[in-house]
């Protein structure tokens, strides 16, 4: 079955569109900041952005900071949503059902490779995103955010760290998507409401009389990956982000499982 | 199953491929299956026939475990459904409300995925597997068109898709739902003799329609549902109760009406058409024929009306098909 999943993802064309145009944005980025050489002045703009000019091996995790906020979670809110919603509006969902695919199977299997396309998401911008700044403006050994270097296997580890925390943020996203996907029979409903949340969530995370709630929404401790870049680490948000997200990633699945498990398939 | 008790239970009740009892579905206020039990025997065509709204699709949902019955059992070739789905369902082929697929892909590629979903069935070799998916596509027609874009496909190539798919694993129990839909009468007769010679195989059919001729045509027994109601079920002939009309063409219209009206236990219409319409209660179409006949009425025709699903329902029910006690939300 996930065989069967992992080829519909890889044969859409959407997956490679969606990817491209994810890759496309920190490299277009890259090249305004390479062709006219002004960077934002330090402390404003995109987080890392400053130092890129000066070293390419921050790039990545400026172009995952680029995409975190609005590009990746789109791509991931549509994914996870057309997962189950998809298959309903093709009318596909009753014929897996009744070959019989286990509904518990069925999004088990959706949610790993709604996973793995997120990594893939991931992997791809970061690895574009390091060809795209080494070349264009040199490695350099990391200067931290604190002020220190970073030594090269040092960079490469909390380089992979941010990896996976945006990873585990986007799954967060992906589990709220995947329940709507599984409430609705339209793909576009699922995904549009798993962007309201998330937007509502960074509206109210700018809002001060907010504030009582801020360290609970979703979209919180996104950025908090910056603080992997810090000497030392400062693992407090980051810690706190892997947690918050680990809570919404266990609430909305169990919500999609206990909705699928349990709906009738009308579609 | 090796213990010979075992295996004797299984086939005592192996006999009716389906079988529900008091099987009943809500949706919030509208019922959309009330206490309907249905028995289809081992190696039978059966027909479901209702008018569309009648609670049609909700059964074959619920029979096939998409839809989650509110009350009632349901058995499938001898086990509790939707309990046993990963045992039975293996062995049921389906066409629920139409086929579907996805566009972008090819009717070959369509069946493989589809084929590759769920347990693997007998022989889940890759090799087994595509020549399941050649002849699954020869034997309705398809074979040369697989390769295309389901996209490209007509609503008939759609269907025959669909029943395709349906045949992948060599079924015991197929349940289709209007399987003709969108077929023209050469697609219709194609798919009539396929459905007769799977019967033949053993195979047992479940046909849903509003179409009585089709059902009339193919079906040894049927059931007939209405508002969600179990209306009768029986053999076909037993159901195709006679109407008792009988039609005749001639161009002596007057003087046959005149005669006719002459006979005890007869009610003349008005003529239509150059047709004299005549609802016989006690007399026999012979006794007809032989008075017009001899009171020197060429008859050119005639012809037992025979029952419309209409007629049958109007016979069984008292109420005509359009007419309803609420809205049904669910077909």
């Amino acid at each position: 079955m996930l065989r069967v999943e992992l080829r519909k993802l890889v044969r859409r064309p959407r997956t490679w569109v969606s990817i491209a145009l994810l890759a496309g944005l920190p490299t277009l980025v890259a090249v305004f900041l390479k062709v006219t050489g002004i960077g934002p002045r330090p402390g404003e703009g995109p987080a890392f952005l400053a130092e890129v000019l000066n070293n390419g091996a921050l790039f990545p995790a400026a172009a995952l900071a680029l995409v975190l906020p609005l590009f990746l979670p789109v791509a991931v809110s549509v994914t996870a949503g057309d997962a189950v919603a998809g298959e309903a509006s093709t009318g596909t969902l009753r014929y897996l059902l009744t070959r019989p695919v286990g509904r518990t199977r069925l999004l088990v299997v959706k949610l790993i490779v709604t996973i793995l396309f997120v990594f893939l998401a991931v992997v791809i911008v970061a690895a574009v995103a390091f060809v795209v700044g080494a070349t264009m403006f040199g490695v350099k050994p990391l200067p931290s955010v604190s002020g220190q270097t970073i030594a090269g296997p040092e960079a490469s580890w909390r380089t992979t760290v941010t990896v996976i925390y945006v990873a585990w943020s986007m799954l967060g996203v992906a589990s709220i998507a995947l329940f709507a996907s599984t409430v609705t029979d339209s793909p576009l409903a699922a995904a549009l409401s798993a962007l309201a949340a998330l937007v509502t969530s960074q509206v109210l995370d700018l809002l001060d009389a907010a504030a009582s709630v801020k360290p609970y929404l979703p979209t919180h401790y996104w950025l908090s990956f910056i603080d992997l870049f810090r000497t030392p680490i400062l693992w407090h948000n980051v810690s706190r982000g892997f947690g918050l997200q680990g809570v919404y990633i266990l609430v909305f699945l169990g919500a999609a499982w206990a909705n699928f498990a349990t709906k009738d398939i009308k579609s | 199953m090796t213990q010979p008790s075992a295996v004797a239970t299984a086939t005592a009740t192996a006999s009716a491929a389906i079988r529900t009892e008091g099987l009943t579905k809500r949706f919030g206020p509208v019922t959309a299956v009330r206490g309907l039990d249905l028995e289809v025997f081992e190696g039978e065509l059966f027909g479901f026939l209702g008018p569309n709204g009648s609670g049609k699709t909700t059964t074959v949902r619920m029979l096939l475990g998409l839809v989650f019955a509110t009350s009632g059992r349901i058995e499938l070739l001898g086990q509790p459904m939707p309990a046993a789905s990963r045992a039975v369902l293996p062995e049921v082929g389906s066409l629920i409300e139409g086929p579907a697929f996805y566009p972008h892909l090819s009717g070959r590629a369509n069946l493989t995925l589809f084929d590759q979903a769920g347990p693997p069935g007998a022989g889940g070799g890759r090799a087994t597997r595509r020549r399941r998916v050649g002849e699954a596509l020869e034997r309705v027609g398809l074979a040369t068109v697989g390769r295309r874009p389901v996209r490209a496909y007509s609503t008939g190539m759609r269907q025959r898709l669909g029943l395709a798919a349906a045949l992948l694993r060599a079924p015991r129990l197929l349940v289709l739902d209007e399987p003709t839909n969108g077929l023209d009468p050469q697609g219709m007769r194609e798919v009539r003799d396929l459905l007769a010679g799977l019967v033949a195989g053993g195979t047992t059919v479940f046909l849903s329609s509003h179409l009585l001729a089709e059902v009339e045509l193919i079906c040894t027994r049927a059931a007939i549902v209405h508002q969600g109601r179990l209306v009768a079920q029986d053999r076909v002939d037993a159901l195709l109760v006679p109407t008792g009309r009988v039609e005749v063409a001639t161009p002596d219209l007057d003087r046959a009406t005149a005669l006719a009206g002459r006979l005890p236990g007869i009610g003349v219409g008005e003529p239509r058409a150059g047709r004299l319409v005549v609802q016989l209660d006690g007399t026999s179409p012979e006794a007809l024929n032989q008075q017009l006949v001899e009171g020197g009425v060429r008859v050119r025709e005639l012809v037992m009306v025979r029952p419309s699903l209409e007629d049958v329902f109007l016979a069984l029910t008292g109420t005509r098909t359009g007419e309803r006690e609420a809205p049904d939300a669910a077909g």
